[in-house]
């Protein structure tokens, strides 16, 4: 069975999607994803879907289900590259993923999660002192 | 009616176009200049040439094929008076004047017809219905290229409006403008969306700024649409600011009861550009030297 990979970059998870998502395989990877973010106590996910053509109501649900269980789990979750076809098609379903943080390419992604990371430990830093 | 009486008849039509040429041509011509010849619009002798062309093409064409328009044989003619009717609507010519180039040969043909068949009634009645009929189907054909030559105008021009009344500027690296001129309805802000969606990915903009201030009203609809193209480049990882908001537009959008709180809203597009450049962290120093 195909199987999307999740890969470990520091404190991150990077999630790549190269194929055609159908509805089993997004089921497989909501399993993967947040059994990898407990086994790994990963701060953030970067799920990269700039190859991703077509996104029905089901994948679109599926990734803002994803960012809601990964905040749970204490991992900010951003979805990177998304198509302007995909984003009409997500809004014309009424789609439009609140709570989940966007950036239009990894690095930019990469960045978003750094600084999340960073704004969190101050915090908590501030209050501990 | 047989192949054969088809030839006869186009015959006949032939003989009585043989050796009068000139003659159906002055005639021909004095009838246009006396009904609708647009002396601004056309040079007599473009004109000459035209007719001359159109004698010669209808005696070949009558002489091979008869009298009935629908006939293959008729491709050149057919393409002859397309040519004379697209070049009349881009010159400006009525509808009406256009036809009259067919229909004006009509008396100079019946007259002719008369003479040759004086006497014989059957005959020339014959005659003059199948002439009619090819001539009104010409002048019928005429208009149809002509109706449809100016369509196309239209359409291109509309196309053009359309594309010419979306351009994307970028002002700072990474930050897009979206000025917006003219009412928005659902075909041209697919368009907008299109092409800023497009420019964000092309660019990699952070920003985008959409300003309405050429927008004349906003309406339930247009606000939708604006705030679906703010919501989709969000998705993509851009951030949008709507600038040009004007006073009785943000009356309206507030007695409208629509929701713009998600929505950064700047009165000016300098403004906008202002907290875009913030965003970015850039920020800019007056030189002391020169101020």
């Amino acid at each position: 069975m195909e199987k999307i990979p999740i890969l470990k970059m520091g404190d991150f998870l990077l999630v790549t999607i190269q194929v055609d998502m159908h509805d089993r395989l997004a089921l497989a990877l909501q399993d993967d994803l947040t059994r990898t973010i407990s086994q790994t106590e990963a701060h953030g996910v970067l799920i990269d879907i700039s190859t991703l053509e077509i996104v029905d109501s089901f994948i679109g649900r599926m990734l803002s289900n994803i960012a809601a269980m990964s905040r749970v789990l204490d991992a900010e979750t951003v979805v990177v590259g998304m198509q302007p076809a995909v984003a009409i098609t997500l809004v014309e379903l009424g789609l439009s993923l609140p709570g989940v943080r966007t950036a239009l390419n990894v690095d930019a992604g990469m960045e978003l999660l750094r600084a999340s990371v960073k704004a969190t430990k101050e915090m908590y830093g501030s209050r501990l002192h | 009616m047989s192949e054969m009486q088809l030839n006869q008849k186009g015959a006949k039509l032939v003989d009585i176009l043989s050796g009068q040429e000139e003659r159906i041509l002055a005639e021909w011509m004095k009838e246009m200049t006396g009904s609708t010849r647009r002396g601004d619009l056309i040079k007599e002798s473009e004109l000459r040439a035209e007719c001359t062309q159109f004698l010669k093409l209808l005696k070949q064409t009558t002489e091979a094929a008869g009298t009935d328009f629908q006939s293959p044989s008729f491709g050149p003619m057919r393409e002859m008076l397309g040519d004379v009717s697209r070049g009349r609507a881009q010159k400006g010519f009525k509808p009406s004047e256009t036809a009259t180039f067919v229909f004006s040969l009509k008396r100079p043909l019946f007259d002719q017809i008369q003479t040759q068949y004086k006497g014989d009634t059957d005959a020339m009645a014959a005659e003059m219905w199948s002439l009619t009929e090819l001539l009104d189907a010409m002048g019928l054909y005429t208009m149809e290229v002509f109706q449809k030559s100016r369509e196309d105008m239209i359409r291109r021009q509309q196309e053009e409006l359309l594309e010419l009344s979306t351009p994307v500027v970028k002002l700072w690296d990474g930050i897009l403008a979206l000025p917006i001129i003219g009412t928005l309805d659902s075909a041209r802000t697919q368009v907008v969306m299109e092409s800023l969606l497009q420019a964000i990915v092309q660019t990699n903009s952070r920003m985008a700024i959409i300003d309405i201030t050429g927008v004349p009203t906003v309406d339930t609809v247009v606000a939708q649409h604006l705030l679906k193209t703010v919501t989709a480049a969000r998705l993509m990882g851009a951030d949008c600011i709507i600038s040009g908001v004007r006073p009785q537009i943000a009356q309206t959008i507030v007695h409208l009861g629509i929701n713009l709180l998600d929505v950064t809203t700047k009165a000016t597009l300098a403004a906008a550009f202002s907290v875009a450049l913030q965003r970015l962290g850039i920020s800019f120093v007056r030189d002391a030297a020169k101020s």
